[in-house]
């Protein structure tokens, strides 16, 4: 079990040709509290640089990103009730999809955790 | 040309605080403290918050019958505003649209005057260019701190005794510590609490000895933003703006019943005619039902699907637990209890049109 990083701030873990993603803990913070996760539905696909979901803090919208090309396969339905769990663990229970992923090479294209934290200072 | 922003006296303490800083109306000013914008927000409705608000514009204007001047280019009724009383109100275009809000306060031998940070550079010249005879001075060296809540009694009051005494709306000159400060009881959350004008010199260390008291914390812009939305306070920018008048904006309420009937003041024609016919679009509150938050410019719908107005100001509002909204409809569909839609990222999300404020305002009448 393998987890990269997008210059989004999503992390995904990929197990074989399926993958769990969220937001990290830095985007998180930055965000502060959020109080609202739109999401997509499951089964919905998407291209690399696609919208895929908002989150909403108390202040401000913000786009989730596709890090990568695939299809939603799960979506975490508890942030729709608690969506202050994407600011207590954002890179544990508060995943928001679990993806197909459509081309692995292109995971390539994504940080490891040094290089993420490099970007993030 | 880009101005680097400008420091309130009280940015070493913010920074200090742990303040987020960002740039507002060219000001490097807190949005938010470690404790975070809910928690502020809480801190303010439940004990008391402080609020830094030197960007604002204060202002001192003396000479004779100046209240009866300000009447020439604003709706209120400064003519008879009594000595330490402290009126809301704002100046007017020719066209009825609102140029800026602000708070007037009758000091005695002068005027006080507190206008928003961004409209300062209209506000003054204006003043000057219409103040036939008035001294018009903006003051810069003295810093200007909320202190809001329903402790704010407290906080003030154990450092200052007088401030206990005062009423909703009212100023006085008064000794904090040795300094002498102006203490207004108003602010723009919604809840009782207090406005004080500082030296700046003796602004870090009189604000340490408010943020001492235990029921006393630092809040930031994004903890007012969500306070005054919750309480139906119009932003200037937002909810108000050179094209609204104030009978649109659900402000009739600010003007003196004698203004109303005899005018006088710019745009009265079109402010006078609204009042008695009513004005094609009314700010209105509107409660979303569900979680998503409606944000400015966000497209209103009847329940037929016809577009009747947009959102000014919105966002999660921490006391109601869920969003909350102002914003701008037809007429016709300004009642309280309308059933209407807004439209978010393209979804077309169910909401209400409700009666502001969203939470009872907590003044000491």
């Amino acid at each position: 079990m393998t987890t990269y990083y997008s210059e989004d701030h999503e992390w995904i873990t990929v197990e074989g040709d399926t993958a769990t993603l969220g937001i990290t803990k830095h985007a998180a913070d930055q965000l502060g509290e959020v109080v609202f996760v739109e999401q997509q539905d499951s089964g919905e696909e998407f291209e690399k640089g696609g919208e895929i979901g908002v989150i909403e803090s108390v202040k401000a919208a913000s786009e989730i990103y596709a890090p990568l090309d695939g299809e939603i396969t799960a979506v975490n339905e508890d942030l729709a009730d608690n969506p202050s769990a994407l600011n207590e663990d954002p890179e544990g229970a508060a995943w928001i999809y679990k993806i197909k992923l459509s081309d692995s090479a292109q995971l390539e294209d994504l940080m490891d955790l040094d290089g993420y934290k490099a970007l993030i200072g | 040309m880009t101005d680097a922003p400008k420091r309130t006296p009280l940015y070493d303490l913010h920074v200090a605080l742990g303040g987020k800083m960002v740039d507002f109306a060219g000001w490097e000013m807190p949005v938010q403290y470690p404790m975070g914008i809910m928690g502020e927000h809480k801190q303010c409705r439940e004990k008391a918050a402080l609020f830094d608000v030197s960007h604002m514009g204060q202002v001192i204007l003396r000479g004779d019958n100046v209240g009866e001047k300000l009447e020439a280019i604003c709706p209120q009724a400064y003519a008879t505003l009594k000595e330490g009383k402290a009126r809301y109100g704002f100046f007017t275009n020719e066209d009825g649209g609102i140029m800026d809000d602000l708070i007037v306060s009758n000091a005695g031998d002068h005027y006080f005057v507190v206008v928003n940070a961004a409209l300062r550079h209209q506000d003054i010249p204006h003043m000057k260019a219409h103040l036939d005879g008035v001294e018009v001075t903006e003051i810069f060296d003295r810093a200007l701190v909320a202190v809001q809540g329903p402790a704010a009694e407290n906080v003030v009051g154990d450092l200052c005794p007088a401030a206990r005494e005062m009423k909703f709306m009212e100023t006085i000159v008064a000794d904090i510590d040795g300094v002498e400060c102006r203490l207004s009881r108003l602010g723009y959350t919604g809840e009782d609490g207090y406005e004080i004008s500082i030296p700046d010199a003796d602004a870090e260390r009189i604000t340490k000895l408010f943020l001492a008291h235990e029921d006393c914390e630092p809040a930031g812009l994004g903890a007012r933003d969500s306070l005054r939305l919750e309480a139906g306070l119009c932003l200037y920018g937002n909810d108000i703006d050179q094209s609204t008048s104030p009978i649109e904006a659900s402000l009739a309420w600010a003007i003196q019943k004698r203004r109303k009937e005899e005018g006088g003041f710019p745009g009265a024609d079109r402010i006078q005619k609204e009042l008695a016919d009513g004005a094609a679009k009314k700010l209105v509150g509107i409660k979303p039902s569900g979680r998503a938050p409606a944000r400015q410019h966000v497209e209103i719908q009847c329940a037929e699907g016809n577009t009747i107005g947009e959102i000014t100001s919105g966002c999660f509002g921490p006391t109601v637990g869920g969003p909350v909204a102002m914003g701008y409809v037809a007429a016709p569909h300004g009642k309280a209890g309308e059933q209407v839609k807004l439209i978010i990222r393209g979804k077309a999300h169910d909401a209400e049109i409700v009666a502001l404020p969203f939470v009872t305002q907590n003044y000491k009448r």
